[in-house]
């Protein structure tokens, strides 16, 4: 199996993941570059599953599933009260606390 | 296949082993979570009897008490450990200990969320329900014996942190904190579990207990995968207990969120993350300790040296115990890189004896604080000893036990710290420990010497004309109970150490294999 590949893709999505966060000022597309990173995770675990052939990889594969969509739940929920409170949700504008 | 075969074919699959007794600590906690849902649900907003918070504190305690109960059956018929759950769920001393400081600081954060919510004029018993479902997760972490546990453990502690963090909606600095504590937890989970993923395909499995054996038994020809794997996993760790260089979170989240939830966050998210590592990290990849050893060791004198250096410079009080805090988890992480029996029990005294000082500590500010939560510039401490005589003598001594005087428990948690890490040869991470505890000394004694230097006779005919008379603090109940139950613990610590000593040094994190 090419496994090597599938890390190659799982490695690839990681790093645009990590991009994604440290550039992107605006606080949904921050959550987006995390899910990136989670589901490069998901191709990782998947691909080991197969080349281990046991099941662990799936099944901690699915269990991310369910926690990621938990996480975005939250955080979009803690972004939405931000926007009320401040009409924006860009990250960078958050600096009443420095120091 | 259709339906009807996949339902056949789930009645031959062999269901684990549940020891359900073994589990009854985390049960209590989750079924009293589940109830106090309905309960606050039921109850008019406003009481004048806190019922959810009673309930939440009786729920806690009943936890302590299973854990007390499990922790005799242990010593009595043993094994010293056992698992449960398909080798998922590790229940032995180092858990249980655990879990019975994950309560202890459940009972101090809603002792003070109490009086704080009235004063807020914040209703309602989310703070409780939140207290109580990441503790769930604090004990699932605790416990976890498999990586897939460990991580759901880490997201349901984390999720419920978050939102606490931005518990005060209506004011900006909580949502900040808690969208900043959101963007970076999240980042920092993601690394973790690339660690993680990594781990399983070097090793082939999730199991605590096979990475342990795979590694024990075979030679990888290429450690590349397992060393990213690690590397990774710390980092994921390092984040959650706030260790330099992954501390960047930690001022702004401990400034911004209602000061009793801080206090939740510093003992409990700690312990729990302190347990993962010690577990995972010093257990499971102990073959592996000359990798992993450098890097927690560098962690721990950075985290000493930056946490004590910039606590010294700020102006706000909960950022400086913010500082404060880095400080003391690079203690607990130079107890942990020696990768010794002795460095784990003094990372088992230092959190107990932490999860009781910050208790006070942030019960004090969080009364300091005012309505609002906003009176926590040095200079609003400024006299605050003629004010407040007893509030102030009380802060003083937490202050004084962080800062490891003899006589306190903080003294004694930094004493096991050092003597563990000279005992483990490593000379120079002991000196720089002993440096780090000077200097944070200095910051201790800022905070106590601006409460008594009093106000100067410039600032009295300032403030005269205004004719605002300062209003005495009101101290709540809840308050009240858990300050002196703080004080008395701190007091008690120091002074008779021998109880928490023993049971820290019996409570050694074990790998058993299923089945046993």
């Amino acid at each position: 199996m090419l496994l090597s590949q599938f890390l190659l893709l799982s490695a690839i999505l990681f790093s645009i993941g990590v991009y994604g966060v440290i550039v992107r000022r605006n606080g949904v597309a921050v959550l987006m570059a995390i899910e990136l990173i989670l589901n490069s995770v998901n191709i990782n675990l998947v691909a080991f599953g197969a080349m281990h052939g046991n099941l662990s990889g799936q099944v901690f594969a699915l269990f991310i599933i369910a926690v990621a969509a938990a996480e975005v739940g939250v955080g979009l929920a803690i972004i939405l009260s931000i926007y009320r409170n401040r009409r924006s949700v860009a990250l960078d504008e958050l600096d009443l606390m420095k120091g | 296949m259709s339906v009807a075969s996949l339902l056949a074919a789930a009645d031959t699959v062999p269901a684990p082993d549940v020891e359900w007794s073994a589990l009854s600590p985390f049960l209590v906690v989750v079924v009293g979570a589940c109830l106090l849902l309905p309960i606050a649900g039921l109850l008019p907003r406003r009481t004048r009897v806190a019922w959810s918070a009673l309930f939440t504190i009786a729920v806690a305690l009943g936890a302590i008490g299973a854990s007390a109960w499990v922790w005799h059956d242990l010593s009595r018929v043993g094994p010293t450990e056992r698992t449960t759950v398909a080798g998922a769920y590790a229940v032995d001393k180092f858990s249980l200990f655990l879990i019975v400081v994950i309560c202890v600081g459940v009972i101090l954060a809603t002792l003070l969320t109490e009086g704080y919510l009235r004063r807020e004029d914040l209703p309602g018993a989310e703070a409780y329900l939140l207290y109580l479902a990441s503790a769930s997760g604090a004990i699932i972490m605790v416990t976890a014996a498999d990586l897939i546990v460990l991580f759901i453990g880490l997201e349901v502690l984390s999720i419920a942190a978050y939102v606490l963090a931005g518990l005060h909606r209506r004011r900006l600095r909580s949502g900040e904190a808690a969208l900043k504590y959101f963007v970076l937890g999240g980042f920092s989970s993601a690394f973790f579990l690339y660690g993680v993923a990594l781990i399983y395909g070097a090793t082939g499995t999730t199991n605590l207990v096979g990475i342990a054996e795979y590694l024990a038994t075979h030679r990888l020809l290429d450690e590349g995968l397992l060393l990213a794997g690690i590397g990774l996993l710390i980092v994921g760790f390092a984040f959650k207990v706030g260790g330099v260089p992954f501390h960047v979170w930690t001022p702004d989240v401990y400034q911004g969120s209602p000061s009793p939830v801080v206090a939740f966050m510093a003992s409990v998210v700690k312990a729990a993350a302190f347990a993962g590592m010690l577990r995972v990290v010093v257990v499971a990849l102990s073959t592996h300790r000359l990798d992993w050893q450098p890097i927690l060791y560098a962690i721990a004198v950075l985290s000493m040296i930056v946490g004590a250096v910039l606590a010294v410079v700020q102006s706000d009080v909960k950022r400086m115990l913010a500082y404060s805090s880095i400080n003391h988890a690079g203690f607990m992480l130079a107890a942990v890189s020696t990768g010794a029996d002795e460095g784990i029990a003094a990372v088992l005294f230092y959190l107990a004896a932490y999860t009781v000082l910050i208790g006070g500590t942030f019960g004090i500010v969080t009364l300091f604080g005012r309505r609002g939560d906003g009176h926590h510039d040095i200079d609003d401490y400024r006299g605050l000893a003629r004010r407040e005589p007893f509030l102030a003598l009380a802060l003083t001594i937490f202050l004084l036990a962080q800062a490891g005087t003899p006589l306190t428990a903080g003294f004694l948690a930094k004493f096991y710290v050092i003597q563990a890490v000279v005992d483990a040869g490593s000379w120079w991470l002991g000196l720089v420990a002993m440096l780090a505890a000077t200097i944070s000394a200095f910051l201790y004694l800022r905070i106590v010497l601006t409460m008594y230097a009093g106000v100067t006779d410039a600032d009295v005919e300032v403030a005269e004309p205004t004719a605002e008379p300062v209003r005495r603090i009101h101290v709540p109940l809840g308050a009240k109970v858990a300050i002196a139950a703080a004080l008395v613990l701190t007091i008690a610590i120091g002074v008779v150490p021998d109880p928490l000593t023993h049971a820290s040094r019996t409570a050694r994190p074990e790998l058993v294999a299923p089945g046993d």
